[in-house]
């Protein structure tokens, strides 16, 4: 299938897939804030969106049909790598090109009527070239092989995330706050990646991924390289909140606009994820003595952390998206231990939750905005009954958190299978009960929500029989389905975790 | 020991720079010193990556005498798929007409500058951002203090949690 949609898309357009994937929704950025009002901009998206995850399809298709180890090399404005800024796409890249693109395009389409509701006429058009700015630099991320332009389109993504987030405060002025908040942390830690690769570029003398893990080899013991190790995890961990450095999100997700919430939620802290990803494994890779000890030492306590401790604060929500906000810190958790195991299985369990948590808490955000928009409210009490009034928002909700807790036959499950597998491997049984338990809590704090929305009896006898709107329920049951999809015939996805962790473990390393 | 510390005095302001900065940013309860201490810290990187590019006897770096109207010969291998990834490496290092043995006079190294001139662009925009949020903030809260806001905040949280309770029990009953 990906094949064929690829072979849609004419030549002289697939040779630039990479350029034309993060510069369509970056030029189309400026025009959509002109736009005279906030539908035509909304439309610009949406095509905006689509160019791009049609250019992901491409771009996977190019690179599947690449011999084993082969990467996508891409000169920007024909500059070589040496002196200009190369875009890499190889397995890994294409994986989540093609997810945050997917769910940019989802959550261009369900976004309008939530945007009529949360922000104001005025505003629209502007919203949506911020949404598409975002966008763009989540792309960029996902696709630049060169360190610092990394960074820039990390800021580019994070500084219009600032700007979403903060457009909240029409339904609850704490979003200003948490704007404020996110902005100081992040910027903190995008600093501090920048620190790191200013002492590599001091170390090494480039700037290219590739050509540093190349040129660190030799530069193992370097306390330039060792100090850059530590501020590029530290600056990538408070982008990706792992855990202690988590403290930003959960104020964030919980009062932004729906529609910011759920984007966020399904690509923000993955983009970061990936970055992280991609500077352990293919620019210091693993013969890294260092890295192997931070490995163990601190991603794989800090991800067991995360996932005991924000599950109960998760428990003891009475706010639902602070719930799904905490419960985000927490599967960051399981991410972490997956990649923290360092063998080709555990990266690709890591990474394969990531795509499926993607999925998960895509739906159940997409689900909480229909909730916002008919009813006004996302306490526990508001989500009370509406099993009845409003039942496909709802199984849709219900399909995303048996997913998120881990049934079988749902995404959730397959994922967390294949990460309790790469641990048996590895010995560490006492990580699988960790994995056990945080299951067990995530069972609990959306049992609670269960229970309400289909055991209890409406706590406002003024809400009707209200679904959400079309506009979201589609890509809401897209999404829900593609839960069960991936859960009853993982393949697809398993798979390219599999290829991304096999990239990192043959091509990028050396 | 002595001549170690002092060697590297740029080093030195640099650090201290950042600590104050990072300080500042976690340490002051007004949201614009805050966002004060913001900027120091990232001023402090822009310092260090400019030290970095220094190289003693260098000159800035724009070819002159013998160096200048030499031809750019280097960039003629343009293919797009990179096969088998260790062959292009090492590639950048040889010897090109700009090579640093093939020039007359030493240069410093243009490239951090350039990278700051990225990184203060950014910095602007975050700090316009940052500044937007705190008008908003003032508008919306009346002070930019932030233990103030947490403890306006602090009691909606309480109220609205008490509102939940009231309702929960309503629906029990």
């Amino acid at each position: 299938m990906i094949e064929t949609i690829a072979s849609l898309v004419p030549a002289p357009y697939a040779a630039h897939a990479p350029a034309l994937a993060v510069a369509v929704p970056m030029l189309l950025a400026p025009i959509a804030a002109f736009m005279p009002n906030g539908r035509l901009a909304w439309l610009l998206s949406i095509f905006a969106t689509g160019i791009s995850l049609l250019m992901s399809v491409t771009l996977l298709a190019q690179v599947r049909s690449l011999e084993g180890g082969a990467v996508l090399s891409y000169a920007m404005g024909g500059w070589t790598p040496d002196a200009g800024i190369e875009f890499r796409i190889d397995a890994l890249n294409s994986m989540v090109l093609l997810l945050v693109s997917a769910i940019g395009f989802l959550a261009a389409i369900f976004s309008w009527p939530t945007v009529v509701a949360e922000v104001r006429a005025a505003k629209r058009a502007m919203f949506f070239a911020a949404y598409l700015v975002c966008f763009t630099g989540l792309l960029g991320v996902a696709s630049t092989g060169d360190a610092f332009n990394l960074f820039v389109f990390l800021e580019i993504s994070s500084i219009a995330t600032y700007v979403l987030v903060a457009l909240g405060a029409r339904r609850d002025r704490r979003a200003l706050p948490a704007a404020s908040n996110y902005l100081l942390m992040g910027t903190i830690g995008a600093s501090f990646f920048v620190v790191g690769v200013g002492f590599l570029y001091a170390a090494t003398g480039t700037l290219n991924m590739a050509e540093l893990a190349y040129r660190l080899q030799p530069l193992q013991d370097n306390k330039a390289v060792l100090a850059g190790f530590a501020f590029i995890i530290v600056g990538l961990g408070i982008k990706s909140a792992m855990f202690p450095l988590h403290q930003w999100l959960p104020n964030a997700y919980a009062y932004s606009p729906s529609f910011v919430t759920m984007f966020l939620a399904a690509t923000a802290t993955k983009v970061a994820i990936y970055a992280m990803v991609r500077f352990l494994f293919s620019v210091f890779g693993l013969e890294f003595a260092f890295e192997g000890s931070s490995l163990i030492w601190i991603l794989m306590p800090m991800g067991i952390a995360a996932m005991f401790a924000c599950s109960f604060q998760a428990v003891f929500q009475t706010d639902v998206r602070r719930t799904l906000a905490y419960s985000s810190v927490a599967q960051v958790g399981y991410m972490l231990l997956g990649i923290s195991i360092g063998t080709a299985a555990g990266v690709s369990a890591g990474l394969f939750h990531l795509m499926n948590h993607a999925l998960i808490k895509g739906a159940l955000f997409m689900a909480l905005a229909g909730v916002v928009l008919t009813y006004q409210g996302t306490s526990l009490t508001d989500l009370r009954g509406l099993g009845r009034t409003s039942p496909w928002t709802m199984s849709a909700f219900s399909i995303a958190a048996v997913s998120l807790i881990g049934v079988p036959l749902t995404a959730g499950f397959q994922s967390k299978y294949a990460l309790v597998n790469a641990l048996f491997e590895n010995g560490w049984w006492w990580a699988v009960a960790a994995v056990m338990f945080s299951s067990l809590l995530a069972v609990v704090y959306m049992g609670r929500m269960l229970e309400a929305i289909f055991f209890r009896a409406p706590a406002n006898p003024n809400k009707r029989h209200k679904e959400a709107p079309m506009l979201i329920l589609v890509p809401l049951w897209i999404l829900a389905i593609a839960n069960i999809w991936v859960g009853v015939q993982g393949g697809f996805v398993a798979g390219l975790a599999d290829d991304a962790a096999a990239s990192l473990f043959i091509g990028g390393g050396s | 020991m002595l001549e170690f510390i002092l060697e590297r005095g740029n080093y030195w302001a640099i650090i201290g720079l950042m600590m104050i900065g990072l300080y500042i940013c976690f340490a002051a309860t007004n949201l614009i010193k805050r966002l004060i201490g913001l900027g120091l810290f990232q001023t402090s990187i822009i310092l260090l990556y400019v030290s970095l590019s220094r190289i003693d006897g260098g000159t800035a770096p724009i070819l002159f005498g013998k160096d200048y109207g030499k031809s750019d010969h280097a960039s003629d291998h343009g293919e797009t798929v990179d096969h088998g990834a260790a062959e292009g490496h090492g590639a950048y290092d040889a010897a090109g007409p700009y090579s640093v043995d093939s020039l007359e006079h030493v240069y410093s190294n243009p490239l951090p500058h350039v990278l700051m001139l990225t990184a203060i662009v950014v910095g602007v925009a975050t700090l316009a951002v940052g500044l937007a949020i705190i008008v908003r903030i003032r508008e919306a809260y009346g002070t930019v203090e932030i233990d103030e806001i947490r403890a306006m905040d602090l009691d909606v949280a309480i109220a609205e949690a008490e509102k939940d309770a009231d309702q929960a029990r309503a629906g029990a009953g």
